[in-house]
C-alpha cells in the first residue's frame, strides 16, 4: 500500500484499502474558517446534535476576512466565536493569537504524521508534509463530522512525484517545484488523485519549503499531497508536536498510478501567468512584464524562510515608487521571529507595508484588492480571473525571491537582476 | 430517480470556484445573494437570463479551486436542475453531493451538445439526450453509497437518519 492507503485503512479500521474503495474514515482534527465555518454551523445546528464529537479535535480559525473587514465578515467571525465558546472548542483562536489556518496548525503542533485530517478550506492538502493525509472538503462534510467523527472518502490513486538532484539555481524553492510539476501535468492533471513526493532530491527541500508543495497539491485538483517522514520532519516536528509519531511509508510493491519526475539540477524559479497556476514559464522567459503590485504571503509563502528570502533580496534596496508591496507574515509568531531578525525593519525602510496574518488580498478580500487592469506579482496559490480583486486584473505566481526582486525593479525580475 | 428536462447553457473548461461565486461576495452566505452574483463574469445577469430548470452543461474541471461550497449552493439557487460536465474537481464534486446538486459527468454528450437546445437527462438509466435528435450519450452513474446520500436528500438527512439509529 501507499502511506495515504495506510493512513486510510487505519483510520477506517481496515487491514487494507485500495484505490476506487469508499470508506467512511474517523477523522483526527476537522478545520473550518470564518468563511467556511459559519455555513458549517448552520448545518450542524439542522442535525439536531448539541454536541461536537470531540472538542478537542475541531479547530476554527478565523482567518479570510479578520481582523474583520466588514460587517458581514464581522457577523461571520461572531458566529465562529460564540459556537466555539458554546462548544468550548480546545482549538478556537482570536485574532492577535491565530494565524493563517495552514501555516499555523503546523507551526503550533496541532497536526503531525499519520493523521487524518480534514478542512472546509481547500488548501488543507498543505498538512501531507508533515506525513499525514489531509485533505480539504465542503462545509456540509465538515458539518456531518462535527457531529459523528466520520468523513466519506473515496480512497485516491496515487502519482508518484520523484524529486531528483541538487538545485543549482540559489533562489529555487518548494513554490518552483510545485509550480514545475502544475505545468506539466495541469491544473486536472491530478484530479481525485494523491501526489506523493519521493526521492532524493527531498533533502534539500526544507519543512517550509514542503508545506509550499503539499500546499498546492489542490492546484493540481489532487485530493491530498503527501512527504513521508524523514530526518527533517523529525526535526521541525521536536518541541512544537507532542503526541507520538506515526509513521508509514509506501510499500516497495505499492501500485501507483503513473510517475513523473522533477529534476531539482535543471530547475528555474517559475511564474505562472494569468488566469491558471499551470501557465508557467521559467524566469528567464517571462519578458517585460510591468507590475503594481507585490505580495508575500499567503499559506503557501508566509512562513519564516519565505520572509527571510524576501528581506535579504530587500536589505538596503528601494521598492520601485509607483509599486506597492505587501508582506504578511502568516502568523503572529513568524511576524515576531520577524521582528527579532530585523526583517520588518528591512521591508519598512524598502517602503514595503507589513500586514497583520490574515489571507486578505490572496482571494480578493482586503488589504490590496486590485483595480480594473491592476497587475500583481503574488506568492499565493492562485491566479483565477478576478482573484484578487477586479475580473479584468492579472495575478502572476512566484516564490519570495522573485517577488521581491520584482518589487524593487517594478518588473517581474530575478533577485540577479538586483544584485 | 429523477429525470431532468431543460435548455442548456454552456461554459466552458477549468470553470473555477472564483468564477462560480467570487470570494468578495463571500463575507454572505444567503442563497438570494449568492445567486445573484452566479457565475456572472462568465455570463452577466446569469441568474436572471435563465429559466428555472435549466441545465448548466460545462467542460472539463468544473468547481476547481477553492472549497467553498458556497459554489454549488449558489449554482442550486438559481434555479438550475442539475450540472453536466465533462469531469468535476473532486471538492465541488463532494459538496454539489452534499448539499442536493446534481451532477453528472458526461464527457461525449458535453462534445455535441450546443447553446440553447433542450435536453434530458436520466440519472436512473444514466443518460443525456438531446431532444431535437434523440441522440442519447452515456452519463456516469454514481456509486451506491453514494446514490444513498443522493436519495436522501443531501448528506445531512443522511447523516442524520444514522445519528437517529445509533441514539
Ligand atoms: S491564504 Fe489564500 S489560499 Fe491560503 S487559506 Fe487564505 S485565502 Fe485560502
Amino acid at each position: 500500500m501507499t502511506i495515504t492507503e495506510k493512513i486510510l485503512a487505519a483510520h477506517c479500521g481496515l487491514e487494507e484499502v485500495k484505490a476506487g474503495d469508499l470508506i467512511n474514515a474517523r477523522v483526527d482534527l476537522v478545520l473550518s474558517n470564518d468563511i467556511t465555518g459559519p455555513v458549517a454551523i448552520k448545518e450542524f445546528r439542522k442535525l439536531g446534535v448539541k454536541k461536537v464529537f470531540d472538542r478537542t479535535k475541531i479547530a476554527m480559525l478565523p482567518d479570510h476576512f479578520a481582523p474583520n473587514k466588514d460587517i458581514k465578515s464581522a457577523q461571520q467571525c461572531k458566529e465562529l466565536r460564540e459556537f466555539a465558546k458554546e462548544q468550548d472548542l480546545t482549538h478556537y483562536y482570536e485574532v492577535g493569537k491565530v494565524g493563517i489556518e495552514h501555516c499555523f496548525l503546523p507551526e503550533q503542533g496541532i497536526v503531525g504524521p499519520g493523521e487524518l485530517i480534514i478542512g472546509a478550506d481547500s488548501h488543507t492538502c498543505t498538512y501531507g508534509a508533515l506525513g499525514a493525509f489531509s485533505t480539504g472538503v465542503g462545509s456540509t462534510d465538515v458539518a456531518a463530522a462535527m457531529a459523528t467523527g466520520e468523513i466519506w472518502l473515496r480512497v485516491p490513486s496515487t502519482i508518484k512525484v520523484n524529486i531528483v538532484g541538487q538545485p543549482s539555481n540559489p533562489w529555487v524553492s518548494g513554490k518552483d517545484v510545485i509550480l514545475a510539476l502544475i505545468g506539466k501535468i495541469g491544473v486536472d492533471g491530478a484530479r481525485y488523485q494523491s501526489l506523493e513526493f519521493v526521492g532524493e532530491g527531498l533533502k534539500h527541500l526544507s519543512m517550509d519549503s514542503r508545506l509550499t508543495i503539499c500546499n498546492m497539491a489542490i492546484e493540481a485538483g489532487a485530493k491530498n499531497g503527501i512527504i513521508a517522514v524523514d530526518e527533517i520532519t523529525k526535526e521541525y516536528l521536536k518541541g512544537r508536536y507532542h503526541k507520538p509519531l506515526i509513521i508509514y511509508e509506501s510499500d516497495e510493491d505499492a501500485v501507483y498510478d503513473r510517475e513523473i519526475e522533477i529534476d531539482l539540477s535543471t530547475l528555474k524559479p517559475q511564474v505562472a501567468f494569468p488566469h491558471a497556476p499551470s501557465n508557467t514559464r521559467d524566469i528567464d522567459n517571462v519578458g517585460e512584464v510591468v507590475i503594481d503590485q507585490v505580495v508575500i504571503g499567503s499559506c503557501t509563502n508566509g512562513r519564516i524562510e519565505d520572509m527571510r528570502i524576501a528581506a535579504q533580496i530587500l536589505k538596503g534596496k528601494r521598492v520601485d515608487p509607483y509599486l506597492r508591496l505587501i508582506v504578511i507574515p502568516g502568523t503572529q509568531d513568524v511576524y515576531k521571529q520577524c521582528i527579532e531578525e530585523g526583517i520588518l525593519d528591512i521591508i519598512i525602510d524598502a517602503g514595503g507595508v507589513v500586514s497583520p496574518p490574515t489571507c486578505g488580498p490572496c482571494l480578493g478580500g482586503y488589504m490590496g484588492v486590485l483595480a480594473k487592469g491592476e497587475r500583481a506579482l503574488s506568492t499565493t496559490n492562485r491566479n483565477f480571473v478576478g482573484r484578487m480583486g477586479h475580473p479584468e486584473s492579472e495575478v502572476y505566481l512566484a516564490n519570495p525571491a522573485i517577488a521581491a526582486a520584482s518589487a524593487i525593479t517594478g518588473k517581474i525580475s530575478s533577485p540577479e537582476e538586483v544584485e | 430517480m429523477a429525470k431532468y428536462v431543460g435548455k442548456v447553457w454552456i461554459v466552458g473548461d477549468d470553470v473555477d470556484t472564483d468564477l462560480i461565486i467570487a470570494a468578495r461576495y463571500l463575507n454572505d452566505s444567503s442563497e438570494d445573494f449568492l445567486k445573484e452574483h452566479c457565475l456572472e463574469d462568465v455570463i452577466p445577469d446569469f441568474h436572471n437570463k435563465i429559466a428555472k430548470g435549466d441545465i448548466l452543461v460545462a467542460g472539463k474541471n468544473f468547481g476547481c479551486g477553492s472549497s467553498r461550497e458556497h459554489a454549488p449552493v449558489a449554482i442550486k439557487a438559481t434555479g438550475i436542475s442539475c450540472v453536466v460536465a465533462e469531469s468535476f474537481a473532486r471538492i465541488f464534486y463532494r459538496n454539489a453531493i452534499n448539499i442536493g446538486l446534481p451532477i453528472f459527468t458526461a464527457p461525449e454528450a458535453v462534445k455535441a451538445i450546443s447553446q440553447g437546445e433542450e435536453i434530458v437527462v436520466d440519472s436512473e438509466e444514466g443518460y443525456v439526450e438531446q431532444v431535437k435528435t434523440g441522440q442519447k450519450y452515456e452519463a456516469e452513474k454514481f456509486p451506491s453509497f453514494i446514490q444513498e446520500i443522493i436519495e436522501a436528500g443531501n448528506l445531512l438527512n443522511y447523516v442524520q437518519r444514522r445519528v437517529q439509529k445509533n441514539d
